[in-house]
């Protein structure tokens, strides 16, 4: 096909197959958004008017009454606090801890290297349940009076900052292992040769490299973090100490009868994410693909 | 990819480097650390790992020694050993154990079926430079970012027999018409099913553009010289290059299979016709008996299944890396 000369390369002169492509693609990303839109439009009617006229119908007004219920009756504030409880120690801590493993398996030459490093990429993709029993009992046997209000590891934010933290790392270690391997030889070879010590050699030298794939593991962790259920669900057992995800679960429960109010919940719960994802798309993006790419 | 450090012999990783040859000592990294140092890095490494294998490795372990015995999680002398009494219970007289194996079969052949497919067919389209690829991406990769609880609400809302959009749109919200769409032991495992495949397929674009964005552009146009017409350059050119990619896809996949657990949690907690492994586990638990034996065999039945996936994987990438 040939284009007019001069014309900018990206824009293509219009051509049937590209409406074609495009009204496919808007046609598609409108059904795919239909679920969520839907769920908007619930939770910005009144439920008597839903009731009355049916869901499907012309709305006679939209407001926002139905999100500042849900916030305020359940509480919402709270949950999201308890989030912000795990999810903040649980994002640092998985990134202080898996670099530091990767650090000691890709900047030196230790026979258990490999092995190490197997056992946490493996450790990762364990699916959660086969664990979760015996991990269930250990929480309830660790007694911790005063640390945690529950006083055991059980029903308490330490308990699920630990395992998010001991299973995330698996994923985590893998990446910037991988990312620090990357980085030349000389530069950490020439400061030991100086007499630098190891921890600066972490701390002030290779951390600071790391920083664009520490950015987007910590978009990525905080979004997987927030959304988990699984955990929440099984280990904490007080509705008080839940975070916003598993609260959501009760708070179903308790509105049942009101599908607009759920919904506006619903999407209460996801806008943390949203606002993460499109603040910080490029990260989300390259954090997920950082570890498919090799492979 | 960058030179291996994880080689066995120091002396050959040092060897072909430039830099540290033209230097005295021709070592690797391990000969300039002092003591002290190495008392750091001995606690880098071990205090993670002990934290991983602990909460990880250790419960992994703990679910197959517990899965020989009974217990009821009260007191630990009430732990008998059963041998294979689990096993047999599970496979010859638990209703819904096969149902289960089913239920994660079916959800893996989907998954791969339908929304990897049409993932891949998303990420070629708009990997053609069109305009508002942004935008269409954000679309159909905003399920992917949401909660799966969040997804399993959302859904809910779609189903609902009174005031659900399908039911709305096909006039089936009316009694004596209504259809269940979650209620219906026949239809709820596809229902999900939908569900799943709608945040899947976002992710499988996601995966495989990034994979697309690896192709060399100058195969395409090779091909293209030769006058293959599209779908003959992706056949013979795109496709195959995406393989690293497609081993990640079908990993990804299987173990999300696997780990399918949330949507039906919140759908109707793996009742009649959704029964999933992960969901027997783990009504073991927080379910009325605490069958802790029990519970733990259904965990070393997804354990064994899980590591058939994950060790071949494993040894592939890591050879590949030791050789890169």
């Amino acid at each position: 096909m040939s284009t007019v000369a001069g014309a900018p390369k990206q824009r293509t002169p219009i051509r049937p197959a590209r409406v074609l492509l495009h009204t496919f693609l808007v046609v598609t990303a409108l059904a795919w958004l239909a679920p969520l839109l839907w769920a908007l439009l619930a939770a910005m009617r009144p439920y008597a008017e839903t009731s009355e006229k049916g869901y499907v119908s012309w709305p006679d007004k939209l407001t926002l009454d139905n999100f500042t219920n849900a916030f305020t009756q359940s509480d919402m504030t709270h949950y999201f606090v308890n989030t912000l409880i795990i999810a903040v120690p649980a994002v640092l801590l998985t990134l202080l801890l898996s670099s530091m493993v990767a650090f000691y398996v890709s900047r030196f030459d230790f026979r258990v290297n490999l092995s190490l490093l197997l056992l946490f990429t493996a450790g990762n993709l364990l699916p959660q349940q086969v664990i979760i029993t015996p991990l269930y009992r250990l929480y309830l046997l660790i007694d911790l009076p005063g640390i945690t209000m529950s006083g055991k590891l059980y029903d308490s934010a330490l308990g699920l900052v630990l395992i998010h933290v001991a299973f995330q790392s698996g994923f985590c270690t893998f990446v910037l292992s991988n990312y620090m391997r990357s980085l030349p030889h000389e530069l950490t070879e020439a400061a030991l040769v100086d007499g630098a010590s190891v921890w600066r050699l972490y701390w002030q030298i290779v951390l600071p490299l790391c920083k664009p794939a520490m950015a987007a593991l910590a978009t990525l962790l905080s979004i997987w973090i927030y959304n988990d259920f699984f955990w929440a669900i099984v280990l904490i057992s007080t509705g008080e100490n839940m975070p916003i995800t598993s609260a959501l679960n009760n708070l179903s429960g308790q509105y049942f009868t009101d599908p607009n109010l759920v919904a506006a919940g619903a999407l209460l719960t996801a806008i943390p994410t949203l606002i993460v994802y499109f603040v910080l798309q490029r990260q989300f993006v390259s954090g997920l693909t950082l570890g498919a790419n090799k492979g | 990819m960058s030179t291996d450090t994880s080689t066995e012999n120091p002396e050959a990783a040092a060897e072909p480097s430039p830099g540290a040859a033209s230097r005295k000592r021709p070592t690797g990294h391990r000969r300039l650390l002092t003591r002290r140092d190495r008392i750091t890095l001995g606690l880098m490494a071990g205090l993670p790992t002990i934290l991983h294998i602990a909460l990880v490795w250790l419960t992994a372990l703990a679910s197959i020694a517990l899965a020989f015995t009974s217990w009821n999680g009260i007191g630990f002398d009430s732990i008998q050993w059963v041998g294979l009494q689990n096993f047999r219970e599970l496979f010859t007289s638990n209703p819904q154990f096969w149902p289960a194996v089913e239920h994660n079969v079916v959800w893996f052949v989907v998954l791969i079926l339908l929304p990897t497919p049409f993932g891949l067919f998303l990420a070629v389209q708009l990997d053609k430079s069109i305009r508002f690829s942004r935008v269409y991406q954000t679309a159909f990769f905003l399920p992917v970012v949401m909660s799966l609880a969040v997804i399993g609400f959302v859904w809910q809302l779609v189903y609902n027999p009174d005031t659900g959009l399908i039911n709305s749109v096909i006039g089936a919200n009316k009694p004596g018409h209504y259809i269940d769409w979650i209620g219906d032991p026949d239809l709820n495992l596809w229902a999900v099913l939908i569900a799943a495949s709608w945040r899947h397929a976002g992710y499988m674009m996601i995966l495989y553009l990034a994979g697309l964005k690896g192709v060399d552009p100058a195969l395409r146009e090779a091909s293209a010289l030769d006058g293959a017409n599209e779908w003959q350059t992706f056949k013979n050119v795109v496709f195959p290059t995406l393989r690293p990619t497609n081993t990640v896809v079908l990993v990804v996949t299987i173990i999300e299979a696997l780990r399918a657990f949330d949507l039906v949690f919140v759908f109707n907690k793996g009742a009649q016709g959704t029964e999933l492994l992960s969901i027997l586990v783990t009504n073991n638990i927080i379910g009325e008996s605490s069958r802790i034996g029990y519970g733990s065999a259904i965990a070393v039945v997804l354990l064994v299944i899980s590591l058939a996936v994950i060790i071949p994987y494993l040894i592939a990438t890591f050879r590949k890396e030791r050789r890169a």
